[in-house]
């Protein structure tokens, strides 16, 4: 049994990460209580445990996933973020991660919320839905978009509340929630040289980074 | 044995026949003191020097401390053969793994089929009820006269669960990590259930003569066997016994319109309750299911579990197996959701299987990997050093 290969060793230089998990990563300061929602297998988890000393959490849907990151020695549970965010205290974390999750939600709304509460801020990362890409796709396709970030055929994507860059702006206003930081990011997760927060992102991000807070 | 096998992974020593009788006498739970209280136990692997490498095992209702290497008893590999012992999960290269025989039971500890010293007869009925909470005190004062402040890890399945539930709310301080496997913070009213069934079926039979079988040598076996049989079917599932026997039938082509084992399925529990009684007391299967019956960390705790656990440090690794009626996974889903209450650290898995409870003793690849990633990544933290990676 060789388990314990995927641990990344803090002796040696940190190991390449999805570049998009990478920029979630750099975005969390050392030694924060963090939770991972909907961690995976762990690979952000282990890399922000390793790296940045975080007291770190994970909450994962599949079971499998669940596995091997307690195979790989990190406290993840299975659970699933609508119904098991209420089970933690208010304020109990620094950060609470939703790393392309959201869209999959039956209510982001109400999930925004337990973020907020659970965690004195939440990262989330998305894909945007108002990505020329996909806005083409629709008006000369005639058909649901299938593109880098949305993957799925309409029929087996998990993705039931997509948004816009400008929509998720739009619901942290009506909710009060205020953005201290975001990054448009095209399909790899690279930073785009431009605001997170215009229309300019609305229409050139594949995705889209967003650091919030209750003011 | 291999001739060429490597030093590190020689087999266990035989066991040892260790045994502690403790200077004090024993409070118990229901306020009787119990003395003298002795203790039988195993240990392998060997004490580090800073004392900080003790893995203490608890062990379920019909088990024993021969937790791993050859039984001394039945000559067959010990319940949890498959997961300690040098280069195993549970590597005793590493860790000095401690288990004691539980109060109350039959393989050396106190008990009721021991002397009471009295009235220089067994106990019998006039032993006191022990509970799970009386069981970890003896533990712990066993650990004290070893010397051992802090456990790395406590752990143990069904009623083992239920004992490291309470060492890691009774002494939250000893306990670095806490593994309760296929447990419960409560014994549920199906549980009980079935544990009154074996209460009555040993009691009925006119061997029990009311607790005193020892005295007039007898012993209740088609009572105890009984008991066990019903039991059993607990720790199985559908699928397992429909996978193991189906409807086949035992050595023979048609049915016989009788009363004789003309299943596989009956034979086979026959078989478990006639070994079972030549292993088991008949008093200590009441008192440990009465153990079991009483145990609610909620309770203990005015009624809110996660209160068992406010301000915990303790890291916990919860199991549970997908096809356990018994101590079914909404049971470990409870305890994990009172840890999150308490932001503690918690990691839970529950393991695909159809072997029901019993698959905690069995080899369970997924769930041994598990164990094996949460004991690794414990130690590291915990300062202690990792294990060689072969290969």
């Amino acid at each position: 049994m060789n388990i314990a290969v995927n641990i990344p060793d803090a002796a040696k230089p940190p190991p390449r990460i999805r570049v998009d998990l990478q920029q979630v990563a750099d975005l969390v300061p050392a030694g924060s209580r963090v939770l991972d929602v909907g961690c995976g297998d762990g690979t952000l988890l282990a890399y922000l445990t390793r790296f940045k000393q975080v007291d770190g959490r994970g909450l994962e849907l599949s079971m499998a996933k669940v596995r091997a990151a307690v195979s790989h020695g990190l406290p993840v549970i299975q659970g699933n973020l609508e119904t098991d965010l209420k089970d933690y205290p208010a304020g109990a974390f620094d950060y609470v991660i939703l790393s392309q999750t959201l869209q999959a939600t039956h209510n982001p709304r109400a999930v925004m919320e337990e973020l907020l509460r659970v965690g004195r801020r939440a990262i989330v990362l998305f894909p945007n839905f108002g990505h020329w890409r996909v806005r083409l796709s629709v008006m000369f396709g005639g058909r649901m978009p299938v593109t880098p970030m949305l993957s799925d055929a309409w029929f087996d994507t998990p993705n039931i509340h997509l948004c816009t860059v400008l929509d998720f702006i739009d619901l942290c206003s009506l909710m009060r929630v205020e953005i201290e930081m975001g990054f448009a990011l095209d399909a790899l997760g690279q930073r785009l040289g431009f605001a997170a927060t215009g229309k300019r992102a609305n229409l050139f991000s594949e995705q889209a980074l967003f650091v919030l807070t209750r003011p | 044995m291999a001739p060429d096998i490597a030093p590190e992974l020689a087999p266990l020593p035989p066991a040892q026949d260790l045994k502690l009788t403790l200077e004090s006498p024993l409070v118990l739970q229901s306020g009787v003191t119990l003395s003298p209280v002795t203790l039988a136990y195993q240990t392998y692997g060997t004490l580090n020097a800073a004392r900080s490498n003790c893995v203490l095992i608890c062990h379920a209702l019909t088990g024993d401390q021969y937790l791993a290497g050859v039984h001394p008893v039945n000559g067959k590999p010990g319940w949890w053969d498959d997961l300690v012992g040098p280069g195993k999960v549970i590597d005793t290269n590493r860790f000095f793994v401690v288990c004691s025989n539980v109060l109350g039971g039959c393989m050396g500890s106190t008990g009721p089929k021991e002397i009471n010293p009295a009235t220089r007869k067994p106990w019998g009925l006039e032993f006191p009820v022990i509970t799970i909470r009386d069981m970890v005190q003896a533990q712990a004062k066993l650990l004290d006269y070893l010397g051992i402040d802090k456990l790395f890890c406590v752990m143990g399945g069904s009623m083992g669960a239920m004992q490291v539930l309470e060492w890691a709310n009774r002494f939250p301080e000893r306990v670095f990590a806490a593994v309760p496997i296929a447990g419960s913070y409560r014994h549920s009213a199906q549980n009980i259930a079935f544990h009154e069934v074996g209460r009555q079926a040993i009691m009925a039979d006119p061997d029990w003569c009311h607790g005193n079988y020892l005295a007039e040598n007898k012993i209740p076996k088609r009572g105890l066997a009984v008991a066990r049989m019903a039991a059993h079917i607990t720790y199985l599932s559908e699928a397992a016994l429909h996978r193991k026997f189906g409807r086949r039938l035992q050595d023979r082509e048609t049915l016989t319109y009788g009363f004789d084992a003309d299943f596989q399925v009956e034979s086979y529990l026959r078989y478990q309750g006639s070994t079972f009684v030549d292993r088991f007391d008949a008093n200590s299967y009441l008192y440990i299911t009465r153990a079991m019956d009483y145990f609610d960390l909620a309770q203990e705790n005015d009624g809110i579990l996660s209160n068992a656990f406010k301000g915990t440090r303790v890291r916990y690794c919860l199991v549970s197996f997908s096809s356990d009626w018994l101590f079914p996974t909404e049971e470990s889903r409870a305890i994990v959701r009172a840890l999150n209450a308490v932001a503690a650290n918690v990691s839970f898995v529950e393991v695909e299987s159809d072997k029901g409870h019993d698959a905690f003793l069995l080899d369970e690849p997924d769930f041994h990997q598990t164990l094996q990633g949460f004991i690794d990544g414990s130690a590291e933290i915990c300062g202690l050093p990792s294990r060689e990676i072969k290969g």
